[in-house]
């Protein structure tokens, strides 16, 4: 097999600009803690709302003891519920959400709140907000002819 | 003379652009819906039975047809013999057309607005699958067609190297068995029993990772045959040579073994598949851009030896001096400039944790439209142009208009993305038919909305002079001679290569084994977790 120097001098290029990449990515994963939303936890979509922390009365924004924040989230046709969430700034923030019905998405825009919501499936994400002000969780995965009216609001409130 | 298969081939191509054409019309309706500067217009039932359309038309019978259809005229043009079996290639124009019109009829009806990733547990109804189905069986018919017709010239003419185009060809049709063995599986063992009731429940975790098993890949599959023409046509056209010939066997590898088990980076976002596998299918996934860089470093080169044997000096002077008057030469060139561009924003949607930002935005739709509508199908474009006189033994209608046609195409498909890409960053969800929410946010994208309706009607205007400047070839002066020997040669034409590279059977071992680590295992590790199954929901 014939290679051209030209060609073997593009292939290292090739390959640095391939390891710097996956390398910083490595670095981030491993060093930084930075992975997708990854919590493969079961649930039933259809006795959810039946009791359990997905009941109506235990969503919404509670504070742990170690003053990190837990909020519990239903995705469903067509809003998020409770329909407001309101946070501390820079604060650990867990939500975990499921959905009831079909597929849906949440992100909050320009952050990196956002996860899928699978039925069947409990999503966890960690995050932190750093900008105070009103925000919003956007459905972004095509759940129905209402999808585009599928929204809820974030306030996101100084921290103490 | 042997029979080439020319009616075959012509008529998968008409389908193609058939749909093409009904498609780009709804991709229209489309923007101009979306945009919301048009109130009285609105409708959300409409939208979505549109959107859900375009996306099957665009994505399965505009791409499935047209390589069945380049299929067969490369298969019979470089081996230089009949199709393996004749009989079957009609079979499979058949099958897949059947089944085609079976999932349009409740697509139009408004009965499968799931669009065209139809994740669970929305139901269409089961004509849908079951057509779209078919349209899959057919595509096997050309696979095994395809393979087959390889396989015999490689008996009758051991030690010989297959020709390139061919080569490729044949990567393309055993990649794609791989690939739709996911969506075939989701199909038979959930979709359609669960549609038709014989089934209460079906678990959308696994639906979604069988399905993206088969979601990345079919790009690769569609961007096959643009790459084919890039190696194989586009240097001959251009007044060149290829670059290298082992090049391309190389890159066509690497895109058989490395397309299929990386899947999971559609996934990233979802709670039923663990960080671990998701950081493999990253590995995969940074992987496949290899093949990529190597394809555009060899057509570059081989573009740039054409344009230094035309008299182009300097470093940049072969490219003025390339002949800007023939369609392959203006795809080939624009096909490249927005593979390059929409590459950077797919390194950005493949990132581990960058996808975070921009994951269901309207940043992902202008990433592929512009690597598919754009790079691939600009491609398609420009081999309908250089088949049609082959196909059809009449000369092209217009040269002039078909290169105008390809520049319209590449400024609206810009003009359409960039403001995607820029509503994505801004936040916009994907997949939205309007933008109610009550927010600042909205005021910052109307604008973008404006430029992308500008943007759909000047690809509709350029679509239509392609579709006429096709009909109009039919009626045209008949040629005397009807060249079908046209393939570029390489600078050195390889006399014998190993022979790991003159066949497949040592990449499917690999790749089959890679296959049951990155889905074999998660697939399993889904069935044993057993997560509470969903019932059929309608839209």
């Amino acid at each position: 097999m014939h290679i051209d120097p030209l060609e073997k001098k593009w292939m290292y290029v090739i390959g640095f600009m391939t390891a710097v990449m996956i390398g910083s990515m490595a670095y981030a994963a491993i060093m930084l803690n930075m992975h997708p939303p990854s919590n493969v936890e079961t649930i039933d979509p259809k006795t959810l709302h039946l009791s359990g922390e997905f009941a109506e009365d235990n969503l919404g924004a509670t504070t742990n003891p170690d003053g990190s924040v837990t909020v519990r989230m239903v995705a469903a046709r067509y809003s998020f519920y409770p329909q407001m969430i309101e946070v501390p700034a820079d604060t650990d923030v867990k939500f975990r959400i499921t959905s009831p019905d079909v597929l849906h998405g949440v992100h909050v825009p320009f952050t990196n709140m956002s996860t899928m919501v699978v039925p069947g499936y409990v999503s966890e994400v960690n995050t932190r907000f750093s900008r105070e002000g009103e925000a919003q969780f956007l459905c972004n995965e095509y759940c129905g002819l209402g999808h585009d009216y599928m929204w809820s609001k974030l306030k996101v409130v100084p921290k103490g | 003379m042997y029979d080439k298969s020319k009616s075959v081939a012509l008529a998968n191509l008409w389908v193609a652009f058939a749909a093409f054409f009904v498609a780009i019309i709804l991709g229209l309706y489309q923007v101009v819906n979306r945009s919301g500067l048009f109130p009285e217009l609105e409708s959300h039932e409409l939208y979505f039975a549109s959107v859900s359309t375009h996306g099957v038309l665009m994505g399965f019978v505009l791409t499935t047809f047209f390589i069945m259809g380049f299929g067969y005229y490369t298969a019979t043009s470089t081996l230089k013999r009949p199709l393996w079996n004749k009989g079957l290639a009609w079979v499979a124009f058949l099958v897949a057309l059947g089944g085609t019109v079976m999932a349009a009829i409740p697509l139009l009806a408004g009965k499968a607005s799931i669009l065209y990733t139809f994740y669970p547990p929305l139901v269409a109804h089961p004509t849908f699958y079951i057509g779209a189905t078919l349209l899959v069986v057919g595509s096997w018919i050309w696979c095994l067609e395809m393979i087959m017709s390889t396989i015999t010239w490689r008996r009758d003419n051991p030690g010989k190297v297959v020709p390139l185009a061919m080569y490729g060809t044949t990567a393309n049709a055993i990649m794609w068995l791989w690939t739709s063995a996911g969506v075939a599986i989701e199909m038979l063992f959930q979709l359609i029993p669960w549609s038709l009731g014989l089934m209460d429940t079906i678990d959308p975790g696994l639906a979604r990772t069988l399905f993206s098993w088969t979601l990345h890949a079919i790009v690769y599959f569609w961007l096959f045959p643009a790459y084919i023409a890039m190696y194989t046509v586009l240097p001959k056209l251009a007044g060149g040579r290829l670059f290298s010939d082992e090049m391309g066997r190389v890159a066509f590898i690497m895109l058989l073994v490395l397309s299929v088990p990386i899947g999971f980076h559609h996934l990233y976002m979802d709670p039923q598949q663990s960080a671990g596998f998701k950081f493999l299918h990253m590995l995969g996934t940074f992987g496949v851009a290899i093949p990529t860089l190597l394809t555009g470093f060899t057509v570059l080169a081989s573009l740039e030896g054409a344009g230094r044997l035309r008299g182009g000096k300097g470093l940049f002077g072969w490219i003025a001096a390339l002949n800007w008057k023939e369609p392959m030469v203006v795809a080939g060139m624009l096909a490249l400039f927005m593979l390059i561009a929409g590459g950077w924003g797919g390194m950005i949607n493949a990132s581990y944790q960058m996808n975070t930002l921009i994951h269901n935005t309207q940043w992902v739709t202008g990433h592929f439209h512009l690597i598919f509508a754009g790079t691939t199908v600009i491609m398609y474009l420009a081999l309908a142009y250089h088949l049609w006189p082959k196909l059809t033994g009449r000369r092209l209608a217009s040269r002039g208009m078909a290169v105008l046609q390809l520049w319209l195409w590449t400024i609206g498909m810009l003009v359409l993305t960039l403001p995607w890409h820029v509503l994505g960053l801004l936040g916009q969800p994907r997949r939205i038919s309007s933008t109610p929410y009550d927010s600042p946010l909205v005021e910052q994208w109307d604008p973008h909305e404006l430029a992308m309706i500008v943007g759909g009607a000047i690809l509709l205007f350029s679509a239509l002079l392609f579709v006429l400047n096709l009909l109009m070839s039919h009626a045209t002066r008949k040629l005397d001679v009807v060249s079908d020997d046209d393939w570029a040669v390489a600078v050195y034409p390889p006399m014998s290569v190993p022979k790991s590279m003159n066949g497949f059977v040592l990449w499917n071992g690999i790749l089959a084994v890679w296959m049951i680590v990155a889905y074999g295992i998660p697939i399993v590790q889904l069935l044993i977790l057993d997560a509470p199954g969903s019932m059929p929901w309608g839209y």
